[in-house]
């Protein structure tokens, strides 16, 4: 079986890689695309730990074929820091300590900017639902959701 | 020892200098380091729970193009059952069966081959073409079956009373005499519990990457709880001298114990030796489910007997826990930690470690400690309600304290355990009433817990850049912000800021050894040796600023990052910076650098109180943790953040351990949920907030005052919440998990059944 040549935008760059027919959007980002931040926890969409934008919609890129991603636009959490200047939610992060192993952490940081994108002022409960596709086992949740909230309320400030 | 006080960087809640890498995407993890020439390596499970292997043909499986090495039991150095070989708290006969099965497969995901190949596909495709003759035997899975006298025993070679048996040994401690102390008792309350296994559930897989070269040097990359563990072990199993063998650590995305031992790294060096070629190997969930961890089911039967005025007189524990199919459950946990939170004179406690066919138990956060807490909280909850009095108040009067002789050995020093009850009891969760809501049923419930901790071999070594920063490296992989941790010690000792401060974790062959990340032990035991190679680069500084000044030595003082002269020249010279004090290394006698070696010592017990509301919805079964206050004694907080979030993640897992997970097995004896959509975790929508009260009392073996702070608060969780649902129920649950069927079964029931 022969290759499948893709074009896609990558972060607001345009991309091209060659895939296998049943390859994943995990596998091309990953493998021949080489960004490894996004990470596989189960390839069955229940972590989230691969999560992605498709065209600012919040996905589980292992549920999504690498073909699919000709002509559209993925976004990773490579894409989410500007240069050398963290996003507030990174920086939030750091900051509460909504981290502990790091495994979970880009996807909960890309759903967690689809939300605010979205909802600039969620409330806990609505935090709380969003972000239960993307499983962390050390936080418990505490210290993620309330990064979450005090970085929408430090953008909205702004 | 001196305990450092007026702390700069001690107690601040700084960045983690790994930080940064970990929320950009860009830290590397287990999967994600990949070489030139790399191929792909797969395993072949066995498809039964019990089976005699009679042969293994790879003929077909070597032909496929596209394959370059194929590995069985054959290439993995046997350790006859005969001679034990110990590494650690591991039997290394056990796990060279575990890696790969050997004589019988004993679970359905026992490795029974591996392949590498040049694709993941093939790799696959070329397991299919291994040809397996297995003899099916009978098998057994649940612990009352394991232990009857006509049980398919898994290994007949273990006798248990001079006949084979499936109890692969026994634990017990004792303190006083039992029988004696329950004449004393005027109420006795004795119940049954069992609990389910559950995984560890870190969310990544376990992975490696193996480079073997043609002179048998071998680099490893894999995410493990401890290097040094993956070089012995892939040492001992691959017949490589240590000194071969080069483990670096990836960054590791979650262990609680899970990484403590190898499953992949053998093979996949067996692979990369044989093929010439670097081999990686990532498991599936489905893998990790079925082949990896859990930590034990457990049949517990706990007995406690008080005087009227809530004196406890005397306990009994029997803990039945299940090992898997090899030896080595965690029967010390249960057995040690479960009544040592009490002062109580007559104890007797009592493990079995009991095999069936599932897979291998490994360590999980405070190994059988949880599974003890729960039957021993849960009776004294009953105990307290016999008595008439405040669950709290039982725990007070019976507290273990300074001089408490706990019936596993030691005689505590001075402990907090008090601490944590009164500050559960002083809590505005404690003090604020329940409170109603209308469909459901609301509790409160109260447990506490103790887990040993543990200190042990631990390597530092700690450098002085030439512009007069500082490199700290140690040998314990970094779960949870240990280095973190560590730069805010390294700082306040050096008197500098924190950010002035890298910490790295060094390979097998750029730090001496360190034990593995376990035990609560990473911080205790790094900060010790951080500490001591930290004053001795103090003690150069002010050798070299002496020399300077032409003065004696004990005349500098070492005071906000530089040396300065201290009475009688006091003022005499200007301050010589750390940086000044490096720029001059050269010509003062050389690079500026300290590491220390030690198997450290003073680790003290750790003690936690929790108190947890739940709301029941009695139409559908679900329990819900509505609040939830976790007090512990957790010594001295280096940085608050990260132990908050130990706390906060202990308690977590054992909500998603008393309220959802479990491994199911089907008829077959094959687990039914090996996946996290069946094998439910706690998602964020399951939890609340999650409030810590951090209790400190410094541990007085330790220069900062640390004690172990990771395990602990697991331990009282699964009571917590049982003594929360009978309060909102009136009805105990002796069974873990209270998932909604047996809730909703149990609210169906006819009459309340009476307790086994």
């Amino acid at each position: 079986m022969s290759k499948v040549h893709v074009t896609t935008t990558i972060n607001g760059e345009p991309m091209e890689f060659l895939c296998e027919p049943s390859d994943t959007m995990l596998d091309a980002l990953r493998g021949p695309l080489g960004l490894t931040g996004s990470k596989e926890g189960c390839s069955s969409g229940d972590c989230g730990a691969c999560s992605i934008t498709l065209d600012d919609r919040l996905i589980c890129s292992c549920l999504m074929l690498a073909v699919e991603a000709e002509g559209h636009r993925i976004g990773t959490i490579e894409g989410m820091a500007k240069g050398e200047h963290l996003h507030p939610l990174q920086q939030k992060f750091l900051e509460e300590a909504a981290l502990q192993c790091g495994i979970c952490t880009s996807g909960m940081l890309v759903a967690s900017e689809a939300l605010l994108k979205k909802n600039p002022d969620p409330s806990e409960e609505e935090v709380r639902f969003w972000l239960a596709g993307n499983l962390c086992r050390c936080t418990g949740y505490d210290k993620i959701v309330r990064a979450v909230m005090e970085t929408a309320q430090d953008m909205r400030a702004q | 020892m001196n305990v450092v006080t007026n702390n700069k960087w001690i107690g601040q809640r700084t960045i983690r200098p790994d930080g940064v890498d970990k929320v950009t995407g860009r830290a590397a993890f287990a999967a994600d380091t990949n070489m030139p020439g790399m191929i792909w390596g797969k395993v072949l499970r066995s498809p039964h729970p019990h089976a005699r292997i009679k042969s293994i043909d790879t003929s077909k499986a070597e032909k496929l193009p596209g394959v370059k090495a194929v590995v069985t039991a054959r290439d993995i150095v046997d350790f006859p059952i005969d001679k034990s070989v110990m590494l650690g708290i591991q039997d290394m006969r056990w796990m060279c069966r575990n890696v790969m099965a050997r004589e019988k497969a004993l679970f359905p995901g026992h490795p029974v081959a591996a392949v590498a190949a040049t694709s993941e596909a093939i790799a696959a495709a070329a397991c299919e073409l291994i040809d397996v003759q297995y003899e099916v035997l009978p098998f057994v899975i649940e612990i009352d079956d394991a232990i009857k006298p006509d049980a398919p025993i898994l290994h007949e070679f273990n006798k248990y009373d001079g006949k084979p048996s499936n109890i692969a040994g026994k634990l017990e401690v004792k303190k006083g005499d039992v029988a004696e102390g329950f004449k004393q008792a005027e109420v006795v309350i004795e119940r049954t519990f069992t609990t389910r296994p559950v995984h560890q559930g870190y969310i990544e897989p376990h992975a490696c990457l193996v480079s073997v070269a043609a002179d048998g040097k071998t680099t490893i990359w894999s995410s493990s709880q401890g290097q040094f563990m993956v070089r012995a072990m892939t040492a001992y199993l691959t017949g490589l001298p240590q000194s071969d063998i080069r483990a670096i650590p990836a960054e590791i995305g979650g262990g609680f114990g899970g990484k403590t031992i190898v499953y992949l790294e053998p093979l996949a060096t067996i692979l990369s030796r044989k093929s010439g070629r670097p081999v990686k190997m990532v498991m599936t969930r489905e893998e990790v489910m079925r082949a990896t961890g859990p930590t034990s089911g457990s049949k517990c039967t706990v007995k406690i007997g008080a005087r009227k005025d809530g004196t406890i007189v005397a306990a009994q524990g029997t803990f039945y826990l299940q090992a898997g199919a090899l030896p080595g459950s965690p029967i010390r946990g249960a057995v040690g930690c479960s009544f040592s939170p009490y002062d109580i004179p007559h104890v007797l406690s009592v493990g079995f470690d009991v095999m069936s066919n599932r897979s291998k138990v490994a360590a999980y956060r405070a190994p059988g400690a949880p599974i003890g807490a729960f039957a021993v909280e849960c009776v004294l909850d009953e105990l307290a309600e016999a008595l008439k009095m405040d669950p709290l108040d039982l725990r007070l009067k019976n507290a273990a304290k300074q001089g408490t002789k706990a019936a596993h050995g030691p005689v505590f020093p001075r402990i907090g355990y008090i601490e944590t009850v009164e500050a559960a009891k002083n809590s505005d969760h404690y003090k604020t009433p329940l409170g109603k809501v209308s469909g459901k049923l609301r509790g409160r419930g109260v447990a506490s817990g103790f887990w040993f901790n543990a200190g042990g071999e631990s390597s530092a070594q700690v450098n002085i850049t030439e512009d007069g920063n500082v490199v700290v490296t140690t040998g314990h992989p970094d779960i949870g912000g240990s280095r973190a941790a560590i730069a805010n010690i390294c700082a306040e000792l050096l008197g500098i800021d924190y950010r002035r401060v890298s910490v790295l974790i060094g390979d097998t062959a750029t730090i001496g050894f360190s034990n593995l990340t376990g035990g609560s032990r990473v911080l205790f035991a790094s900060a010790i040796v951080v500490t001591q190679s930290t004053e001795k680069i103090i003690t150069t500084l002010r050798e070299r600023a002496a020399k300077i000044w032409e003065i004696d030595p004990e005349a500098v003082k070492w005071e906000n990052g530089a040396a300065h002269p201290a009475s009688p020249n006091a003022g005499e010279f200007p301050p010589l910076t750390l940086a000044d004090l490096a720029a001059k290394a050269p010509a003062m006698g050389g690079p500026i650098g300290a590491g220390v070696q030690l198997n450290t010592e003073g680790a003290e017990g750790g003690f936690g109180t929790h108190v947890c509301d739940v709301e029941v919805d009695v139409d559908l079964g679900i329990v819900r943790v509505t609040r939830y206050t976790a007090v512990q004694d957790v010594g001295r907080a280096i940085h608050p953040s990260y132990v908050e979030g130990q706390i906060q993640g202990g308690v977590a897992q054992g909500i998603g351990w008393a309220l959802n997970e479990e491994y199911i097995y089907n008829k077959q004896g094959k687990v039914d949920n090996p996946g996290f959509l069946d094998y439910r975790m706690p998602v964020c929508s399951d939890l609340p907030m999650l409030d810590c009260i951090m209790v400190e009392v410094p541990n007085p073996k330790h220069p900062q005052g640390v004690k172990g702070v990771g395990e602990v608060p697991l331990v009282p969780v699964m009571a917590a919440i049982a003594n929360a649902v009978y309060d909102a129920l009136g009805k105990r649950f002796y069974a873990l998990p209270m998932s909604p069927p047996k809730v909703v079964e149990r609210l169906e029931a006819p009459t309340q059944q009476a307790a086994e």
